[in-house]
């Protein structure tokens, strides 16, 4: 159904589309030619969307699930450095990953226009390891980040991305958070962009642009500054940063915000029956300096309501430090540096700093003896690998690395089967560094047992590399590949390994090809076998590996 | 709708695998056909391996904000009743719910007997229905029984939108091969007839 509304040729007519969906209908009407993705929430479904639409013929240009978001990144810097239209899309912490490809590519500039979707989730509702604000990457790599509120925004700002990287040759990135992206609203559909399908890229020979190599990287960085000016000042111009000026008699107290909390804003002024002056930021870097100068020039105080760090609040610290010094910049001081916002907040906030009455709603209010937690699928295959490892080692006397995918629930409070967790790939990176800690024993002192859990798109996504460190720096943790023949948790994507391609790639022979001796394939079913090779294995003074091969129940069904 | 703000607020909890999108996705496109502002908010990933599951959907007038705020829910539906315990942290005094008499337990959740005397005692405007019995009884799966809520919710005026365009987006929304079935579940909600007060079925 969602495919329909995204394909729908009615011009002019309207759809409510989820913020994703709506990110890759701005993408078909500009005419994306090249897609490459690592699935991650909140960004899985436009992956999910474009694999759909690719199947069944209904895209013309390039898709992939690409191993990990570096790699995602790198073949978007390929098609874009051959002409075509290319779109990247990942979630923070692949972003993470990527940046070392995100760096040059802003060095070099795109080609082709480049647009890279980068979902945060404040809250962190699926997100383990950390509350990540990857509006940090501005900073860090001169990125033109832009950050729509809601689906609308979420298809326009794309498109103007797509344009604003055509005119500055610049990869541009779009910041959506979950609220964004998983919000559904009505959308306006436009035309798709005409043009002759599919676009065939050509690679024309140009070393000055594409390569990064000394010194001709240090004019590179210069005419990387001179494009961020250049963008600068299409941002002062740009519609997407609007000021409101407000009918209010108070003046004095204005509001500047973004991304999804732009919409709380709206909502508490209305709740307050106020109109401040407010400036509305689409475009998080380069911002816009004479048009927020301009803004705060006449207030007395400024509330800047962004979620997470205070990013804004301190550009506007030292804006205010030129332009009107005595205004009083208000941000963390009343609003959360944790977890998402919300309109109770902001109207909370906006009633304190502008000296209106609020009396919050009476709430009924009710407190569950007990949370629910999420846990695994009734019938999933993961179960059988938690009772077999609890019957053969002793889970008190055993360190468990935990990995990022549904078998994080072995953390839940009923399995405990996970002494720490961090980022893709590393339960097995820091494996190695826990037995080569603890391995320098006195004589006579029990070894420590480590079992690492790590599943099968994890592996390839970046457990590879840290199986090959282990390996060759001679650890010996017990690996225990969860194969669940299926990228799971974020919606079913397949993976090098998912028998969903009929060549697809053996774990078994990567793992072999590391050098690993001690493998064995098992299907879980087989309790005995497992139960006794986890005895076997965790007790080899090498690296030993189990993969424990059975399809997700899900796609089982 | 409250007629002070023309908007309205609804929140529907459960836990994940309810079926919580398709519901929305089916509201939604009524709203859109009645000519009313939509905008709601879900989660995905994680919380949806069984966890507690709640999405935001507001209709009307110039709706801004995705997500109801505490207090200001128009009807709570809950697919399971603890969830609908539990989003009494959303209720305000003039908050209707509509709550499923459908338990799925977990460790350390109350019993089933437990879960309905406190919601009755929470609001004067407690429904209650067995949406997956009466699914099981009369069309053999209660797969559909999100449907029969949603329909019954419209039949029975806690939302604000036409029966007609329920079912017009049910139409729109659910893949042929399931469409009779759920159709089915929404003429069932039609012949529901209220029993007393706190029991709607």
């Amino acid at each position: 159904m969602a495919v329909e509304k995204i394909l729908s040729n009615k011009t002019g007519g309207k759809a409510i589309l989820l913020g994703n969906e709506a990110i890759i209908r701005g993408a078909l009407e500009a005419g994306v030619d090249f897609v490459s993705t690592y699935p991650g929430t909140p960004a899985s479904e436009i992956g999910n969307i474009f694999f759909g639409l690719s199947r069944k013929g209904n895209f013309q240009g390039y898709f992939e699930f690409s191993t990990n978001e570096k790699i995602a990144l790198e073949a978007g810097m390929g098609a874009s450095f051959s002409g075509l239209k290319t779109l990247v899309a990942m979630k923070n912490f692949g972003a993470n990953v990527a940046l070392d490809a995100f760096l040059p590519f802003v060095y070099t500039g795109s080609k082709g226009p480049t647009v890279i979707i980068v979902a945060d989730d404040p809250s962190c509702h699926s997100s383990a390891q950390s509350e990540e604000n990857s509006r940090g990457l501005a900073s860090l790599a001169h990125l033109p980040i832009l950050e729509p509120s809601d689906p609308q925004e979420c298809k326009d700002f794309v498109k103007l991305a797509f344009q604003i990287s055509a005119q500055f040759e610049i990869p541009v990135m779009v910041r959506t958070t979950t609220r964004v992206a998983h919000q559904r609203a009505i959308v306006k559909l436009d035309k798709f962009v005409s043009r002759q399908l599919p676009v065939a890229g050509k690679f024309v020979k140009n070393p000055k642009k594409f390569v990064t190599l000394p010194p001709r990287v240090l004019e590179m960085k210069k005419e990387l500054l001179e494009k961020i000016k250049k963008i600068q000042e299409f941002a002062e111009r740009s519609p997407i940063n609007r000021i409101g000026n407000g009918k209010s008699e108070n003046r004095e107290v204005g509001i500047i915000t973004s991304g999804v909390s732009y919409l709380y804003v709206k909502e508490a002024l209305k709740e307050l029956g106020l109109d401040l002056p407010l400036l509305k930021l689409g475009f998080f870097y380069p911002l816009p300096k004479k048009k927020i100068e301009n803004f705060i020039k006449k207030l007395k105080k400024v509330l800047i309501i962004e979620e997470l760090e205070p990013y804004l609040e301190k550009e506007l610290l030292a804006l205010a430090k030129q332009s009107n010094c005595r205004l009083a910049v208000i941000g963390k001081k009343l609003i959360p540096e944790i977890g998402e916002l919300n309109p109770e907040i902001i109207v909370s906030a906006v009633a304190e700093l502008s000296g209106k009455k609020y009396k919050k709603p009476a709430v009924v209010g009710y407190r569950l003896p007990a949370r629910r937690l999420p846990r695994l699928c009734p019938g999933c295959p993961y179960w059988l690998v938690f009772e077999a490892v609890k019957k053969a080692i002793d889970p008190e006397k055993t360190v468990f690395g935990g990995d990022i995918g549904c078998y994080m629930l072995f953390g839940t409070p009923a399995m405990g089967f996970q002494d720490y967790l961090s980022c893709m790939g590393s339960s097995i990176g820091i494996a190695h560094g826990i037995k080569k800690a603890t391995g320098r024993r006195k004589a006579g002192a029990a070894e420590q047992k480590l079992i690492a859990f790590i599943g099968d798109s994890t592996f390839f996504h970046s457990g590879i590399p840290a199986l090959i460190n282990t390996v060759f720096n001679k650890s010996n943790p017990l690996i225990i590949i969860l194969d669940n023949q299926t990228t799971a948790m974020t919606g079913h994507q397949p993976h090098p390994g998912a028998p969903v391609e009929p060549n697809g790639i053996k774990m078994e022979n990567i793992v072999r090809a590391c050098g690993v001796k001690h493998l064995k394939i098992i299907d879980q079913v087989n309790q005995k076998e497992f139960i006794d090779t986890v005895k076997e294995f965790s007790a080899k003074p090498e690296v030993s590996v189990i993969i424990a091969r059975r399809p997700c129940i899900q796609i089982k069904k | 709708m409250t007629n002070q703000t023309n908007q309205f607020n609804l929140l529907i909890v459960g836990t994940g695998g309810q079926g919580q999108i398709t519901l929305l996705q089916v509201l939604a496109e009524a709203a859109l056909a009645e000519n009313l502002d939509f905008r709601s908010s879900e989660l995905h990933g994680l919380s949806q391996r069984g966890g507690s599951v709640e999405v935001h959907i507001r209709f009307g007038r110039e709706i801004h904000s995705p997500m109801v705020s505490p207090g200001k829910v128009d009807l709570i539906l809950g697919l399971e009743a603890q969830e609908g315990l539990s989003a009494l942290n959303f209720a305000g005094p003039d908050t209707k719910l509509l709550i499923n008499q459908y338990v799925i337990p977990f460790q350390g959740g109350l019993t089933e007997e437990d879960v309905f005397n406190r919601l009755k005692k929470a609001s004067p405007d407690v429904f209650l229905t067995s949406a997956n019995e009466i699914c099981r009884k009369e069309l053999t799966t209660d797969v559909v029984a999100g449907i029969y809520l949603i329909s019954l919710a419209a039949f029975k005026k806690l939302i604000p939108l036409k029966p007609a365009s329920i079912q017009a987006a049910l139409k729109k929304i659910i893949p042929e091969k399931f469409l009779e079935l759920n159709l089915k579940a929404f003429n069932l909600a039609r012949q529901a007839e209220p029993e007393s007060k706190n029991r709607l079925v």
